[in-house]
Formats: structure tokens, C-alpha cells, sequence
């Protein structure tokens, strides 16, 4: 068996990672393809009914074409086509933040290890002194700083996240270093470059993927919290977090679906997250298995 | 021990001193201030007498003096949409706040405690299983969605509990308290749930392990072999060295509640300083932002402070001063 099928061996052992798996690929396609499988655009404006405006699920709409399966919100938009947009931006942020954080936290994490002295010492400091804050109040903080915006958004998460990569990739250096391999490649004199990324790095990785499949759920959630507050995302970008923002004045009216539903897709994206992430963990590093 | 409290007082005071560093910088360098103070069709003469009144002429460095100096005097700047001090008007929202936070820990404590004890005690049994399952829901379910699941069910279908607000008040001591009428406690049962969750998971956690782990230790099964009551061993021996990483979670996840209020307090419309900081930020009221920077931050220092001392008071074990430090 080559490692590929051995992994896909141990991850089928658990029915419910692999009920999260399928709800995440499910996911993360309808997201990839919502222009394409939504029902309508629910951005432009020559699509949307304003007479159709806060249907309840099921609904036909006024021109009986069409059935809002989900209901339709204050405007009149298609609830599941506008959760299948937001999800998309969700995902783009939430995925997009992590990568960033994580090669930050590669860079970091690996000369921090290697090197050791006081840049490590500094670092780490930088890094605990960082994770003992909560990650909202950190994001809350840079946002508040720097004004709002995607792409301030997205600098909240990675500042709120880079320290748990750091963290994690130097401490397997510090373990992997002693080890003789690097030993050796330093008696071969390797370019340092190529001792960090070539060598230590791909040992780091399943602790990486890992962490780092658990920040996904934590930085979508991160970002739904921010905009849900309305210092995330400007409204040209309907992510989740907006969606049920705008649903909450119609909640207290009894008119559920407009943030139900929104809510829905965003627990089940970090819920399946988790559990594909749990089962990775168990998986990749049998070490940190819980119990 | 003097030492050490002294070191860790030391660092909370650079702590402090690097964050006031960092908002300053963050909120005075960028952008410019002046243009939020006049009126946009001001001519340049007014612009340039503002600018001066303000001390905005002057070099950076010196802005940042005069800055600490005022904040040391307790003066953090005028809210620039209430008109009062900014910190007056933050410190007169933080009774709603402690009241939230604290009722929040109680309710996390009280049930989180005997949750985790009995999940630990019987790790595979339906109700074990089903104790831990919750708490990774509490763990992973986002507060505000869950803040909205309350108001949905209890306030919306059920028409039980109100949804926003902090209801009637009485003075205790001075400080208006909601806790003190029936009517506040019916509008604070809601969001100090909402607050309690991730970290009544978090206590379930804790103590399930921390129980799992007292029952192998030697001194519970000479405990047993004494033939000592299954209560007694429980309630005194296991409890009691289950409660020392507690005790430190319960510190210092209570400053990650004051930060989480903000998130709740928004939701259920609770008058607190977490409200304040998010409706300060959408107004781009400056100097309530700096100043709730700066108290939060002094105050998770101080909390970080008294939580490493009750430590050292609870556990002998740790040396504080020694090798690690």
C-alpha cells in the first residue's frame, strides 16, 4: 500500500468523518458553482422580484415560475441562491486568510526553530503574548486601527492566526532538529534555504495540516462574527456573516429563514470542517489523539 | 516570591506600555485626524488653528508624551459623538458588563463542574458520551449564531424570555445592577447562557480529564483501599486537584468573556462596554476606541496577575521564581 491508500484506509475507519467529508465537498462545489446552480443572481438586480419580497420557504414566486425553496429576504433575492454567493465569499476569505497566516507561520516558525537565540526568544514572546488575547478581540483591535475592508479583513484574520502556526511549526523543528538527517545535511554543508524548506518543512507538515484545518473553521467563524457585528465585510461582499446580520431585524418578526438558513450553511461548513479536521488529526499525528 | 511578582508586575507594565504604543500609532499616525474634527468646508486658516489646538503640529514622538501623560492622569480624550470623557463614558457601561461576564462564569461553573465530573467518572456510559458531545458543539458553534437560536426559540416562538435589553436596574452599592429585580434577572438569563457556553465546554473539558487523570493516581486508590465512601473520595480528593487548572482557566478565560461580550452584548442589545466599542467603531469615535483598548488591556494584565498569584496559592508545587522563569 502506498501512503495515500493507507490514509484513505485509516480516515474510512470513522462513518462520521466521512459523512463530514462528503458535506464539505458538497460545499465547497456548490460554492465553487453558484453562478452556475443557483436559481437566480441574487446580485442583479434585473433577476430579483421586489414583490417577492420576504416569502416563507416554499413559496411560488408572483410570476409562478419558480418555487423560493429557502424564502426569499427583504429585497426579494432567492435566500438559497444568496447563501450559495455568500458561502463562496466565505470560503474565499476564510481559505485565503489561512494560507496567508500559514506562510507567515512556516517563515517564522521554521527560522525561529533553527536558529533558536534571540530572534526565537523574541518571536515567541511576540506570538504567546498574542494567543493569550481572544482571536475576536485581536481582530476587533486591528480592525478598529486600520478601518474596514476586504482586504483589512482578511490582515485581521491572518494577524489573529499567524501565531498557532508559528507555534506549532517550531516546536517539531526543535524536536526535528536534533534529528541525523539534518545532522547530516548540515555536514553537507546544504544551503540553509534548503535545510528549512527541503527538509524540515515536509516534517512539519502533518502537524500543519492539522492546525491548520482547524484555523479554517475558526477564521470563517472569525470573519461570519466580524460582519454578523458589521466591522467585517462591506456589504458589496454578502458573505454568511452578513446574510444573518440582515436576517436579525426580521427574526424578532417571527420571518426565521432570512438568517436561519444563512446561519445553517455556516454551521455546517464549520461543523463538517471540524470533524474532517478531528479525523485528520487522529489520522496524521496519533500522538495528540484525545483519549 | 517578592521577585516574581515583581518581574511579572514589570512585564505587565511594558505590556501595557507596548499596546499604548501600538494604538497610539495605529489611530493617530494613520490617516488624519483633523479632517474628523472640522467641517469640511473649512478654509485652510481653520484647518491649520484645529491642527494646533489639537497638538497635531508637533512631532510624533512628542504627541505620544503628551498622549501618556494624559492618559496617566486618567484622561483618554472626548467621546467624539457623546461629548463626555471617553473613559467616564466606557467605565460607566462596565457594571452592565462585569454583571454579564460574572453571572456568565457562575452559570459556566455550576454546570460545567458536576458535568465533567460525572462524564469523567463514567467516560463510556450514554450520558458521558452524549456530556462530551455537547461540549464540542459549545466549542465549535459560533456565539452569535447561538445568540440568535436563544432569542429565536425562548424569545420569538416560546414568548418566554425578553430579548434585549437589561431590564429594570437597582442600585447596589452604588452601581446599577440588573441582578437585583426580577425583571433584570429575566433579561439576563439569556445572554449571560449565550456568554456561558464556550466556556461551560471548556470546564467540562477541563474536569473530565482532570478526573480521568485523578482516578489512576496512587492517592485515590489508597483513598479506596482505606474504604473510604465513593462520595468522599470524589467530592474531596479527586475535586480538589481538579480545581487547580480551573481556577486559572476561570482567570483567564474571564478576560476572554469581557472581550466575547462584545459579540453578545450586540446581539441582545445589553448596555455595555462591548456595545460601545462596536457602535464606536462604525461611528469612528476615536477616543473610545483608545480608551477601551487601553482598559481592556490593563485589565487582562491585572486579571493575568492575580490568577498566577491564587495559582501559586493553590498548587505548592509551583515554584514561582525558579528555574522556569
Amino acid at each position: 500500500m502506498n501512503g495515500w491508500q493507507r490514509f484513505a484506509a485509516e480516515y474510512r475507519r470513522s462513518l462520521v468523518a466521512c459523512i463530514a467529508a462528503a458535506v464539505l465537498g458538497l460545499l465547497m462545489l456548490a460554492a465553487l458553482l453558484a453562478p452556475l446552480v443557483s436559481p437566480q443572481n441574487p446580485y442583479d438586480l434585473a433577476q430579483v422580484e421586489l414583490m417577492d419580497a420576504r416569502l416563507a420557504p416554499g413559496s411560488a414566486s408572483s410570476d409562478g415560475h419558480h418555487t423560493y425553496w429557502l424564502g426569499t429576504d427583504a429585497q426579494g433575492r432567492d435566500m438559497l441562491s444568496a447563501i450559495l454567493y455568500g458561502l463562496r465569499i466565505s470560503l474565499v476569505v476564510g481559505c485565503s486568510a489561512t494560507l496567508l497566516a500559514v506562510a507567515i507561520g512556516i517563515v517564522v516558525g521554521l527560522v525561529a526553530g533553527y536558529f533558536g537565540g534571540r530572534f526565537d526568544a523574541l518571536l515567541m514572546r511576540v506570538a504567546d503574548m498574542q494567543l493569550s488575547f481572544p482571536a475576536i478581540l485581536v481582530a476587533l483591535i486591528l480592525i478598529a486601527i486600520l478601518g474596514q475592508g476586504t482586504g483589512k479583513v482578511i490582515g485581521a484574520l491572518v494577524a489573529a492566526q499567524w501565531a498557532y502556526y508559528a507555534r506549532t511549526i517550531r516546536g517539531v523543528v526543535l524536536v526535528e532538529r536534533q534529528r541525523e538527517y539534518i545532522s547530516a545535511a548540515r555536514v553537507l554543508a546544504l544551503p540553509v534555504t534548503s535545510i528549512l524548506f527541503r527538509h524540515l518543512l515536509p516534517n512539519c507538515m502533518p502537524s500543519l495540516i492539522v492546525v491548520g484545518a482547524l484555523q479554517v473553521a475558526s477564521a470563517i467563524a472569525l470573519e461570519a462574527t466580524l460582519s454578523f457585528l458589521g466591522v467585517g465585510l462591506p456589504i458589496t461582499e454578502p458573505s454568511l456573516g452578513l446574510l444573518i446580520a440582515n436576517g436579525f431585524t426580521y427574526l424578532l418578526s417571527g420571518k426565521y429563514w432570512i438568517s436561519f438558513f444563512p446561519g445553517l450553511a455556516l454551521l455546517a461548513t464549520i461543523m463538517s470542517i471540524n470533524l474532517v479536521a478531528d479525523q485528520l488529526r487522529d489520522v496524521l499525528n496519533p500522538r495528540l489523539r484525545v483519549d | 516570591m517578592t521577585r516574581y511578582l515583581l518581574s511579572r508586575l514589570g512585564q505587565g507594565v511594558l505590556l501595557v506600555k507596548v499596546m499604548s504604543l501600538l494604538v497610539f500609532v495605529g489611530l493617530f499616525a494613520i490617516g488624519n485626524p483633523v479632517d474628523m474634527f472640522v467641517n469640511p468646508q473649512a478654509d485652510q486658516a481653520e484647518i491649520a488653528r484645529t491642527t494646533a489646538a489639537l497638538g497635531l503640529d508637533k512631532p510624533l514622538h512628542q504627541q505620544y508624551l503628551h498622549f501618556l501623560r494624559k492618559a496617566l492622569r486618567g484622561d483618554l480624550g472626548d467621546s467624539f459623538v457623546h461629548g463626555t470623557g471617553a473613559l467616564a463614558l466606557i467605565l460607566s457601561r462596565l457594571p452592565a458588563t462585569l454583571e454579564l461576564a460574572v453571572v456568565a462564569m457562575l452559570i459556566a461553573i455550576v454546570f460545567g463542574i458536576p458535568l465533567g465530573l460525572w462524564a469523567g467518572l463514567r467516560p463510556h456510559g450514554l450520558a458521558g458520551r452524549l456530556i462530551m458531545g455537547g461540549s464540542i458543539l459549545g466549542f465549535s458553534l459560533p456565539t452569535f449564531w447561538v445568540g440568535l437560536m436563544l432569542i429565536m426559540v425562548f424569545s420569538v416562538q416560546l414568548q418566554w424570555l425578553p430579548s434585549s435589553g437589561r431590564g429594570a436596574t437597582a442600585e447596589v452599592l452604588g452601581l446599577p445592577l440588573s441582578i437585583a429585580t426580577a425583571d433584570g434577572w429575566r433579561h439576563i438569563v439569556l445572554p449571560a447562557l449565550n456568554l456561558a457556553l464556550f466556556k461551560l465546554s471548556l470546564i467540562v473539558r477541563l474536569t473530565r480529564s482532570g478526573t480521568r487523570e485523578a482516578l489512576t493516581q496512587d492517592y485515590v486508590r489508597f483513598a479506596r483501599a482505606k474504604g473510604l465512601h465513593g462520595s468522599r473520595i470524589v467530592g474531596v480528593h479527586v475535586l480538589k486537584n481538579v480545581l487547580v487548572p480551573i481556577v486559572t482557566v476561570v482567570g483567564m478565560e474571564f478576560g476572554a468573556l469581557l472581550a466575547f461580550s462584545v459579540v453578545t452584548e450586540s446581539i441582545f442589545a445589553w448596555p455595555g462596554m462591548g456595545k460601545l466599542l462596536i457602535d464606536s467603531i462604525t461611528q469612528l469615535d476615536r477616543p473610545v476606541v483608545v480608551a477601551y483598548l487601553m482598559l481592556v488591556v490593563v485589565m487582562y494584565v491585572a486579571i493575568s496577575f492575580i490568577t498566577d498569584v491564587a495559582y501559586s496559592v493553590l498548587d505548592p508545587r509551583v515554584r514561582l521564581g525558579g528555574a522556569a522563569s
